[in-house]
Parts: C-alpha cells; sequence; structure tokens
C-alpha cells in the first residue's frame, strides 16, 4: 500500500496508530507545511475545487464549492469555524471509525487544512459518544500536534492560530443532520435548522461554519500534497467523480469488510471480489448502496459503478458507499420495519409528519409482517412515502426513511400484498 | 423516573467542577458545556441525580429546565439509575441481518430483564443502540465503554461473567 494509490489508508494501524514521530516519518502534516508556506487560504479551497472532491458523509456535495462560500478577507468575521462530522451512525456505515481509531493524526492534520483554507479559529471533531476508543486517540493527537506547533498561537510561526477539540456527543442519530450537529453542539437538544442561512454563513454560534465528514476531511492533506489532477487520476477513469472510496460490505456474505477503491468500482467487483461474494446457503435478495436511508437496489444492478451520479440514475443514492446485503432468508417487510423502527426512535420530533408518519409505518410493517395488514395498509403506506418525502419536513431524516420503504414496495410488492390478512375470517356480531 | 423537585442540595464535587469549567473553555458559550457536564456528573454517579440538573444549570447559566431538556433528548445520559453495567445492544439494520435477535433474546433470557431494564441485583441495565459503526463484525454489543464483537449466542455467558 502506498500513498499513491490507497492514500486514506496506508497509514492506518488498529492495532497500534502512528504517533507524531511515525506519522511525520510519513509525509504526516507535510501539507500543514505546503500549506502555510506556499498557499494562499484561496488556493487551498481551488484545490480542493480542481480535485472535485465530494463530500463522502452521502450528499456527495463539492468541498471546494462548499468551503468557498465561507465569507473571507478583513471584513469576514474574527471566528469562523470548522467541523468534522464524526457522529458515524448510518447504520450499515464503518468507515470513519477505521480512519479514526487508524490514523488519528490524519484526521488532526486534515482539520488543520481545512482550517486555514478558510481562515477558521477553532475546529471540533464532533464525534459519536460510543467512539470511546477513537476519541482517546484524537486526544492524543491533539495534544502531540498542539506541543509540535501545528496548533495553538500562530501555527508553524504563521500569523494564523487555530485551535482544535475532540466533542464527543451523548447519542441519538439526527446530530448526523449538519444544522442539528450544530445545535448540539451549542448544547442543545438536535433538532435541525430552518435553511437558509446556510452554516457557512450563519452556523456554529451565528459564525460562518464548514461541516464536513471524516473521510471527506481525510483526502484533503493529499489533495494538497499531490494535486488536483492526480486525484481527479485515482479513479482510473472508473467515474467522473475523483479520489478513492472506502467501500464495504456488510451482511451473509463470505468476508465482510471495508476496501479503499478507486471511485466508481462495481458494486460486483467489491461484493463477488473483495467480499467473496455470499455466504453458503444464502442468495443475494437486494442490497443498500450506501446506509439505511438509501433505496434498494436488486441483483441486476450489480455491474452499475458505485459513484454518484450512476447510483442516482438506477433510482438511488451512494450514500456513504458501505453495502448492505439482504439474503433471501428474510423476508423484505422484516427489513423495512427494522429499519423503520430505526427512523421512528430516531425522529427527533421536531416535525409532525416525521414524529407521527415513522411510527405509524411501523405499525403497518409489522401487521403486514405478522400476516395481518389491513386491506388498504399498502395504499396508506405509500401515501407516507409522499407525506414524508422531500420538501414535506424540516430535514431529511423523513426523505431518507422513505427511501428504502418506497424501493421496497416497488421491488416486492408482492410480499406487501401477501401481508394483507383475507377478509373472509372477519365475524360477524 | 422522578423529576419531582428535591430539597436536597446538590453540591458538583470539585473534582467534576474543575472538570466542567475545563468543558466551557472549549467554547464560546458555556451552554455548549452542558452535554459534557451531563456527562461528567454521570460518570461519577453512573446516572444524572434530580438534584444535579439545577446544579448543572447555574454553573452553565441556563435554566434547570434547558439542562433537562437535553438531559431527556440524548440516550446516553440516563436520567434514573442504572446497573454497574449498561449493556448496549445494536439492533440496526446490519446486526439484524447478521442476528441481533437472537442476541437480544438470550440476553433478556439469562438476565430475566426486558430492554430499558436493571436486573434485581443493580448489575446489568439491558438497552437498544444505533448502529455501532462495526457491521462488517455483526452482531455488536458495547457492556459501558467496550465493545464486542461478533457476538453469538453462546458466547452471552462468558461474556457476562467478565462483569461482576
Amino acid at each position: 500500500m502506498t500513498a499513491d494509490t490507497k492514500p486514506l489508508t496506508y497509514r492506518v494501524n488498529l492495532a497500534t496508530p502512528l504517533d507524531l514521530r511515525g506519522y511525520e516519518s510519513q509525509e504526516g502534516y507535510a501539507a500543514v507545511r505546503k500549506a502555510l508556506k506556499e498557499l494562499q487560504p484561496a488556493e487551498v479551497t481551488g484545490l480542493m475545487k480542481a480535485a472535485n472532491l465530494r463530500g463522502r458523509g452521502g450528499a456527495g456535495f463539492p468541498t471546494g464549492v462548499k468551503w468557498s462560500l465561507v465569507p473571507m478577507g478583513a471584513d469576514a468575521p474574527r471566528h469562523k469555524y470548522v467541523i468534522c462530522n464524526a457522529d458515524e451512525m448510518e447504520p450499515g456505515t464503518f468507515k470513519d471509525r477505521l480512519l479514526m481509531e487508524g490514523a488519528p493524526h490524519q484526521l488532526v492534520e486534515a482539520m488543520i487544512v481545512a482550517g486555514y483554507a478558510i481562515q477558521a479559529s477553532r475546529g471540533y471533531i464532533f464525534l459519536r459518544g460510543e467512539y470511546v476508543l477513537a476519541a482517546k486517540r484524537l486526544e492524543r493527537a491533539i495534544e502531540e500536534a498542539k506541543a509540535a506547533g501545528y496548533l495553538g498561537a500562530h501555527v508553524l510561526g504563521s500569523p494564523w492560530s487555530f485551535e482544535l477539540f475532540v466533542h464527543s456527543g451523548a447519542g441519538r442519530y439526527i446530530p448526523g443532520e449538519e444544522t442539528a450537529l450544530i445545535n448540539s453542539l451549542e448544547g442543545r437538544r438536535a433538532h435541525p435548522r430552518a435553511k437558509p442561512p446556510f452554516p457557512q454563513i450563519a452556523g456554529l454560534w451565528g459564525k460562518p461554519t464548514v461541516v464536513n465528514n471524516v473521510e471527506t476531511l481525510c483526502n484533503v492533506p493529499h489533495i494538497v500534497l499531490r494535486g488536483g489532477e492526480w486525484f481527479r487520476g485515482l479513479s482510473q477513469g472508473k467515474s467522473k467523480d475523483s479520489g478513492t472510496k472506502l467501500y464495504g460490505v456488510s451482511g451473509r456474505v463470505k468476508r465482510p469488510g471495508l476496501w479503499e477503491l478507486p471511485f466508481g468500482v462495481t458494486a460486483r467487483e467489491i461484493l463477488e471480489q473483495h467480499a467473496g461474494g455470499m455466504q453458503a446457503g444464502y442468495n443475494l435478495k437486494c442490497w443498500l448502496p450506501g446506509g439505511a436511508s438509501t433505496d434498494f437496489l436488486m441483483p441486476e444492478h450489480l455491474d452499475l459503478a458505485m459513484d454518484f451520479d450512476t447510483i442516482a440514475k438506477a433510482g438511488s443514492r451512494m450514500g456513504t458507499g458501505l453495502l448492505t446485503v439482504v439474503d433471501d432468508s428474510r423476508s423484505i417487510l422484516s427489513v423495512v420495519r427494522n429499519l423503520e423502527e430505526f427512523f421512528a426512535r430516531e425522529s427527533c420530533g421536531w416535525c409532525t409528519p416525521c414524529r407521527d408518519g415513522l411510527p405509524w409505518s411501523v405499525r403497518l410493517l409489522a401487521a403486514l409482517e405478522r400476516g395481518a395488514g389491513q386491506p388498504g395498509d399498502l395504499e396508506t403506506l405509500e401515501q407516507l412515502c409522499r407525506f414524508l418525502g422531500p420538501g414535506r419536513t424540516f430535514c431529511a431524516h423523513a426523505p431518507g426513511a422513505v427511501e428504502p420503504l418506497q424501493s421496497a414496495i416497488k421491488y416486492f410488492r408482492h410480499e406487501f400484498e401477501a401481508g394483507i390478512a383475507t377478509p373472509a375470517v372477519q365475524a360477524v356480531a | 423516573m422522578s423529576t419531582a423537585p428535591t430539597n436536597q442540595p446538590y453540591a458538583l464535587h470539585a473534582e467534576d467542577f474543575m472538570a466542567i469549567e475545563e468543558e466551557m473553555g472549549h467554547y464560546a458559550d458555556p451552554r455548549a458545556a452542558s452535554i459534557g457536564a451531563l456527562k461528567i456528573v454521570q460518570k461519577r454517579h453512573g446516572w444524572v441525580p434530580d438534584a444535579a440538573i439545577p446544579a448543572i444549570g447555574r454553573m452553565l447559566g441556563i435554566s434547570a429546565a434547558d439542562v433537562e431538556g437535553v438531559a431527556t433528548f440524548y440516550n446516553l445520559i440516563y436520567r434514573r439509575p442504572v446497573g454497574r453495567y449498561v449493556i448496549k445492544v445494536c439492533d440496526s439494520v446490519a446486526c439484524f441481518l447478521t442476528g441481533y435477535e437472537e442476541i437480544g433474546a438470550e440476553l433478556r433470557k439469562q438476565l430475566g430483564v426486558g430492554l430499558g431494564e436493571t436486573t434485581a441485583d443493580g448489575r446489568f441495565t439491558l438497552l437498544p443502540i444505533c448502529c455501532l459503526g462495526a457491521c462488517d463484525r455483526g452482531p455488536v454489543l458495547m457492556i459501558n465503554d467496550e465493545t464486542h464483537f461478533g457476538v453469538a449466542p453462546p458466547d452471552i455467558a462468558g461474556l457476562l461473567e467478565q462483569y461482576p
């Protein structure tokens, strides 16, 4: 493994992550030095645009564009913030844990470079509370980086000062939504905020704020060192999207796991070559391309490139890029019921369609699963898919919840219909 | 859960006071330390006692209601006593597909409690938890701060023995 083919993971060591000296001996903090000595902040942002780096948290928003919306220059607010969204909790996703536990200095370096690009005064790594080991390792990396002058007042003797903190959360899925994350970081209930204003203009404590996912940020130092063209080349022409991607598979496959691969490899390559295919006795029924809030795809979609546009064209979203494989021992109703139980429990309760609609969908799905569904239940579920869809709710939680439900109905309608009890058994009073 | 006002005054432990003060220094607004403060108090007692809520509020300059609002929103803050060990079983989709239901059933059987309950001897509390980010090694559960991967029903008895 080298920096040239697997930049994100070549320095990952889960047992004993590199300390400062070890990390520095493998190009560590070279990007901070280069950025501060050779590049203007806007040039760093320009590099992200040239690289076509897109967000790895699920939405795929161009990172350079996000950063370029932050007010810069002498008139900009004195305090600006960069936040790492390390609240990894999308069911089926297990990539950021590896990056933080296995290469904590890489994320610290990335935060410093991102902070420099938008001239932030402070950074926060918003880490989910359960990631205890990651917290310990990141805190230690921050202490080491501080002692070496990469953090604190006048970073590497420059006029720019930057502080970095780990903020360990206390649970719930909703802080993964960026405006809910900001409320949570401010010490409030994690309700989402209305947009606009976007966080880049008015985010944390009303100041310009950039929120990026762990994996997205970890690409940043490599782009600064090797350039946008190099980064575009990493996907080897497999996709318009550039760089590598952490792809993974969970479910009843032979070798579940996580791999750094060129952006845009096919789902079949990931599933069959890397994960070894299905376990004996299990067949592939359907799969989620990138977390609980993505639409199911079918076995016939396996030859699609795992990139943002291709998976979107097939009617789903690449999301986090980690496949959850559903085997044929499961009824689709049980899987969707499990997914909607999750979304119902994790609804923050702020807006009505989500708070009331999701538990309703769970009740209907549980009834169908028992074979006790009523005529009209399927239509009610379809109606809920519309009422909870994009534009009807405050944030993306409910629309995300709808994705696996609507696609399950699309591909497995017969299973839903089979759950409706025949009316003949009704007793006459 | 009792949220009735209590007459017992609560004094933050000196160490906790200092730890919360340090947390406050990380943020532009002291309120942002509310989650950290709740976690610090919880570390001492295993849960957040009622009387600690206004004490935290006074320290951060926010109302007790605001602190309570935060405390009751987040699932890792406990507003009633829990066992010495809190078992958090992942029930999200990847663990569902690899057999969390069997793990959950075995735990309920061996502990004799349901989700959200504590064993009579005060040793274990059983809770569900969202995806723990280790789906390639499911089913996954946490016992206090330790994460256990690839748990199968026959492992449960041995696992529980490690937590006296």
